[in-house]
């Protein structure tokens, strides 16, 4: 009922900043990746389109390296943060209240609730610690350090699946004497396993991106992506930076996505 | 309690913490337990190459906010300290207010658009969102360095005839912030604004209210909860925000993320460090108490 002739969906003005906003959001990101495929040395003048500064990265060792590590570290974090989000996930849905359940999930989610600049000097302390004592100075570090932060952005969406899921197939599936573990392995997992990916999925890139707790913990010589790029921007700046944010956002983007479409399944 | 019944209830404990226990010992191990022993840290006193003597001391602490005068002994503000503080406190409220002023609107606008819809509209703020958050900081220092974009078109337009200093300013700190924070505004005021019964903004225009006499009094009160924790979510991180600054604010324009790397790096006090760590916790604690309380209060308040 339009009664003097206008949207009650529209307020003035509201369209434009939100246009506005999407612009502010996305043309940023646009030149950094138009710039990456700068023919020119310049980040700011655009000389013709090349794909010299992907050649250059890619031939470069210590962004190889760096790649590798990367890869490496978010590839076990995730499997990690995901089976414990997993085990985790099953305690705190499938069953009554308890006692200490909020210390559970305060300590689940305190990655969330802690800055992360106070976190990475906790682990610089502690592993600094750790590594007088034991002399192991190896990528274990950072792997567990991930592994910690990424459990929350697991746990949310196996969670959410869980508490979505059809209860009833489960208990048929026990009534028949389905042992709890066969129960688990036949039903459960196959319906949870959306979630999980999801969760894997996140937990992948929030490790893939993460600065400031990798800064700190890492050894000398254990630089990954994000760390050496801000190391980088203390020299000259190339446009090889843009190419290798390109293909670190591309992987995001990807992962974004795909995560986006598999928790819209449940509905 | 029949044996049964408790010999189940045993059993049921048994499953739980063996499935809690690989979480439990990652957080306790990477996350909690390292905390107290900042904790610790803030009571020793400094080594002379960094790390700590094992000798208790309160020093840290005091030195947060004051400091005594090596010569003369006497006691004055610790005025390099406090003024990150403030920057920080700032630069993080007028970040929130920005985002809130582009968010509320935004995210109205992706609440009115057809269902079909809005999940495309979401997606295109989960991806900066989820995009690397130095890279997104970078994208900006490219845009407004002197050579960068803004300049080079202000210059090319003949506004302007020598480029102006964008970067290392505060003002570059909190264009950066506001970008890269953003969506945490969005989601959750889209979050609540998706609840909203249109119906009642009709019937607000119905009973002659104007454009904004409906958004003060019906739209707004619905959908706070939603601001409050965008408020929260934005203001929080920018607290201890620290690559932003760094990248952007370029080692002068410091903020409390910065000032703590300092302590732990080149200047060496690492109790000094712990010491402002903690109380950069104790302030966004607080804040995330506040948070709680608010929104538990609206949630009830309006049934949601």
């Amino acid at each position: 009922m339009a009664t003097r002739g206008f949207n009650v969906r529209k307020q003035t003005g509201f369209t434009a900043i939100a246009v506005l906003c999407f612009a502010m959001l996305y043309l940023p990101i646009i030149l950094l990746v138009a710039y990456s495929f700068n023919a020119g040395e310049s980040i700011a003048v655009w000389e013709g389109f090349s794909w010299r500064w992907y050649v250059s990265a890619w031939q470069n060792e210590t962004v190889q390296d760096a790649t590798i590590r990367s890869v490496i570290i978010a590839t076990c974090a995730s499997l990690i943060a995901t089976s414990a989000a997993v085990l985790a996930a099953l305690a705190t849905t499938r069953v009554k209240p308890w006692r200490g359940q909020t210390v559970a999930f305060a300590l689940i989610n305190q990655p969330l609730m802690v800055p992360e600049i106070v976190t990475a000097v906790a682990l610089l302390i502690f592993f600094a610690m750790i590594k007088v004592w034991t002399g192991y100075t190896g990528l274990w570090y950072l792997i567990i350090a991930h592994s910690a932060f990424c459990i929350p952005f697991a746990y949310m969406p196996i969670r959410a699946r869980l508490q979505g899921m059809d209860l009833s197939l489960e208990q048929a599936g026990a009534d028949l004497y389905g042992t709890p573990f066969k129960v688990f392995r036949h039903i459960t997992l196959p319906q949870l396993f959306p979630g999980i990916l999801a969760g894997a999925m996140l937990a992948f890139v929030i490790s893939l991106d993460d600065v400031v707790i990798t800064e700190f913990v890492k050894s000398a010589g254990q630089d990954t992506l994000p760390t050496y790029m801000l190391g980088q921007l203390r020299r000259v700046i190339t446009p090889e930076i843009n190419a290798i944010s390109t293909a670190l956002l591309a992987v995001s983007v990807l992962m974004v996505t795909a995560f986006f479409f598999l928790n819209r399944t449940r509905k | 309690m029949s044996d049964a019944a408790l010999h189940r209830a045993r059993a049921e404990r048994r499953t739980r913490r063996l499935l809690l226990a690989p979480s439990m010992l990652i957080l306790i191990f990477a996350a909690s337990g390292p905390l107290l022993i900042v904790l610790i840290y803030s009571f020793l006193t400094p080594g002379a190459y960094g790390g700590v003597e094992w000798e208790f001391s309160a020093q840290a602490w005091f030195n947060v906010v004051a400091e005594r005068d090596f010569f003369t002994e006497e006691l004055t503000f610790a005025d390099a300290h406090l003024s990150v503080f403030w920057r920080s406190f700032k630069l993080s409220l007028i970040t929130c207010i920005l985002c809130l002023i582009v968010g509320f609107p935004t995210a109205y606008f992706i609440a009115t658009r057809p269902a079909g819809k809005r999940d495309m509209w979401m997606l295109l703020i989960m991806i900066p969102f989820w995009t690397n958050l130095l890279i997104r900081t970078f994208a900006i220092m490219e845009l407004i360095r002197n050579e960068g974009t803004v300049n080079t078109i202000l210059i090319g337009l003949g506004i302007i005839d020598e480029p102006i200093q964008l970067l290392f300013t505060e003002f570059a700190i909190l264009v950066g912030m506001t970008y890269v924070y953003l969506p945490l505004m969005i989601l959750p005021i889209y979050a609540s604004m998706e609840r909203l019964d249109f119906n009642l903004v009709e019937a607000g225009y119905d009973l002659y209210a104007t454009r904004l006499q409906v958004l003060r009094k019906v739209i707004f009160p619905l959908v706070k909860p939603g601001v409050v924790a965008g408020s929260i979510l934005v203001f929080v991180p920018c607290l201890g925000a620290y690559v932003t600054p760094r990248v952007l604010g370029g080692g002068t324009q410091l903020m409390l993320g910065n000032l703590i790397e300092l302590q732990f790096g080149q200047l060496r006090n690492w109790p000094l460090g712990a010491a402002l760590s903690l109380t950069l916790l104790v302030v966004v604690m607080v804040a995330l108490i506040f948070y709680v309380r608010a929104v538990g209060k609206e949630e009830t308040g309006h049934g949601h």
